[in-house]
């Protein structure tokens, strides 16, 4: 027994667990503080006040409406699949909080000489991981939507069913193409190949586009919120939900804007990399000593990581309160023949650009020509009555 | 007593393994024994997912990653669909048939004999400890020899998939005249 403790406080154990327990608690409190952004950033767009009673400018709003939500009475429908109706919400909020384990928020820090990564696990096929979990946040809404028993309930689930397994299509292509520029899946691996602003978003212009795109779909943010599109069918898939459970449901999407933001900044935006960091951490090292200013350094390097996720949760915002919602022949004209098509594009322009031997130059010409064929073609289109979006 | 000292002395591994196989047999029954026919499809998520912890267990953790994109992620999201659309409530009557249930067990005890059978003719081949190399289940190994070793194969298959993705393209393609939107 005396070796297991020993083993405890000698390893990295301790701290590793605690990194994971503090990742842990900011992806919650970040989730929790966007709702109060989201409210702000609304308010700010329609020219309103926002939130403004609880707290200094609402600061505590968020803490009201848990309160709020723990207290409301918490109903099921007498027709419904009881244990399934509570497993919708848990499963939601499962699979989101589990996406984040494999991202790197930072770099290393340095305690007692070794050094323990900011990061809950480091695999080598972090993507995969991300992209595994991604695919299963559909269940959640899946079952609960059809656990209710309600026929808004089931188009909702439906719906987002349909919508997540198109928009993954596009969503894995794009990501082929970084890792056939990287040759890695571990996602560390990938933020450290972008040192010194090589960002990936650079090299991948049309591969960060379809990635964001796909990700507001993954996380059924306007203007793909067509599951709980409140015209058509009342609430969607969360119609017959109240109290707690519905707090989940909401929450849940909160919480993958965190996660998806997150992907996309190590994809595409350098992760915790920022312009100037081998002068910062060389300027640390040589003031505060090599432990406290690597240490130092790290620091900053986090900051940079969530000063990209911040924008990235602005950005789902911002969108959100500009773009209406799409009709959903629309959402699945774009889907299949418009992002997946300029994916696969996307992957054959990267590889005969990685094997020419030029990569910048080579990927910006194949996009340049691809776009000219494009646009031969849109304009040469036969027009028909009624032509939408993709058609 | 000895058997409970046995027990003790497992390595934590065979723990492991035995919680997930515990669990995979429950997803199994499950889905077999469930009158729902959602039911069934979430007890059969709850097995594949434990099969690829086992892959897990074996180092294979490309394996198991593609296992929970491929059939957990997208194979299962589409028959919870059509199940959702087909909305099955009379329990179908299959069982009831006397020749349904001779056919079954026929079938079963045959299936339950060969994998016997097969179980104690096959020679249990263990791992060779000293040159056996960590990175076999990888994703490194296992592209290198995809793309080298069975590149023919593999070659075959994709265009098999090609061949099956036009059929299905061609099945589901709009004739012309027959919209009723």
């Amino acid at each position: 027994m005396s070796s297991f403790v020993q083993w405890i406080t000698e390893s990295m154990f301790l701290w590793k667990s605690l990194i994971i327990l503090v990742l842990f608690a900011v992806t919650l409190g970040i989730a929790a503080y966007s709702t109060w952004a989201e409210r702000k950033v609304a308010a700010y767009i329609q020219d309103r006040r926002g939130p403004n009673r609880a707290g200094w400018g609402g600061l505590l709003q968020p803490l009201a409406d848990a309160g709020k939500m723990f207290f409301k009475e918490d109903f099921i429908p007498a027709k419904a699949d009881k244990w399934l109706f509570i497993l919708g919400p848990c499963l939601s909020m499962f699979t989101a909080l589990m996406s984040s384990a494999v991202v790197p928020f930072g770099n290393s820090f340095l305690i007692d000489g070794k050094p323990v990564i900011v990061q809950g696990i480091e695999i080598n096929i972090g993507i995969l991981y991300v992209f595994g979990v991604v695919s299963l946040g559909v269940y959640g809404v899946m079952i609960g939507g059809w656990a209710s028993n309600n026929k808004f309930s089931l188009l909702g689930a439906i719906r987002a069913a349909s919508q997540n397994i198109s928009y993954e299509l596009a969503m894995g292509m794009s990501i082929i193409a970084i890792l056939m520029m990287s040759g890695t899946l571990s996602l560390r691996e990938i933020t450290q190949q972008q040192h010194g602003g090589n960002w990936n978003v650079f090299y991948q212009p049309l591969g960060c586009l379809i990635f964001i795109v796909c990700a507001f779909a993954e996380c059924n943010r306007t203007p793909f919120d067509l599951p709980e599109c409140e015209t058509e069918l009342v609430g969607g898939y969360h119609t017959e939900y109240s109290s707690m459970k519905l707090g989940f449901y909401l929450f849940a999407e909160y919480i993958n804007m965190f996660a998806s933001s997150a992907v996309t900044a190590c994809l595409f935006f350098g992760g915790y990399n920022y312009p100037g960091m081998d002068f910062v951490q060389s300027q640390l090292v040589a003031f505060l000593g090599d432990t406290v200013g690597h240490n130092v350094a790290t620091l900053v390097g986090i900051g940079a990581m969530f000063t990209k996720i911040l924008f990235g949760i602005f950005f789902f915002m911002w969108v959100r309160w500009t773009v209406p919602r799409f009709r959903y022949d629309q959402l699945m004209n774009l889907g299949w023949k418009g992002l997946i098509p300029l994916a696969v594009g996307n992957i054959v322009i990267t590889a005969i650009a990685l094997l020419s031997g030029y990569k910048l130059v080579g990927i910006w010409a194949g996009l340049a020509v691809m776009v000219l064929i494009i646009s031969i073609f849109w304009s040469l289109r036969p027009k028909k009555k009624n032509a939408v979006l993709g058609a | 007593m000895q058997f409970l000292q046995n027990i003790f002395n497992l390595p934590p591994i065979w723990y492991t393994f035995s919680i997930l196989s515990v669990l995979t047999l429950f997803g199994a029954l499950g889905t077999i024994m469930s009158k729902n026919p959602v039911h069934s499809v979430i007890y059969l998520i709850v097995t594949f997912f434990s099969i690829s912890a086992h892959y897990i267990l074996l180092n294979a953790q490309f394996l198991a990653a593609v296992n929970i994109i491929v059939y957990a992620g997208a194979i299962m999201v589409l028959f919870l669909l059509v199940i959702m659309f087909l909305n099955l409530k009379e329990e179908a009557d299959e069982m009831k048939n006397n020749k349904t249930i001779v056919a079954a067990v026929v079938t079963a005890l045959l299936m339950g004999g060969i994998l016997i059978l097969f179980l104690r003719r096959s020679d249990k081949q263990t791992a060779d400890k000293l040159n056996f190399s960590s990175q076999t289940g990888m994703v490194e190994v296992l592209g290198k020899s995809l793309y080298g070793e069975y590149i023919l194969p593999f070659e075959l298959v994709s265009v098999l998939f090609l061949v099956a993705m036009a059929g299905a393209v061609m099945l589901a393609k709009r004739e012309p005249g027959e919209r009723h939107f």
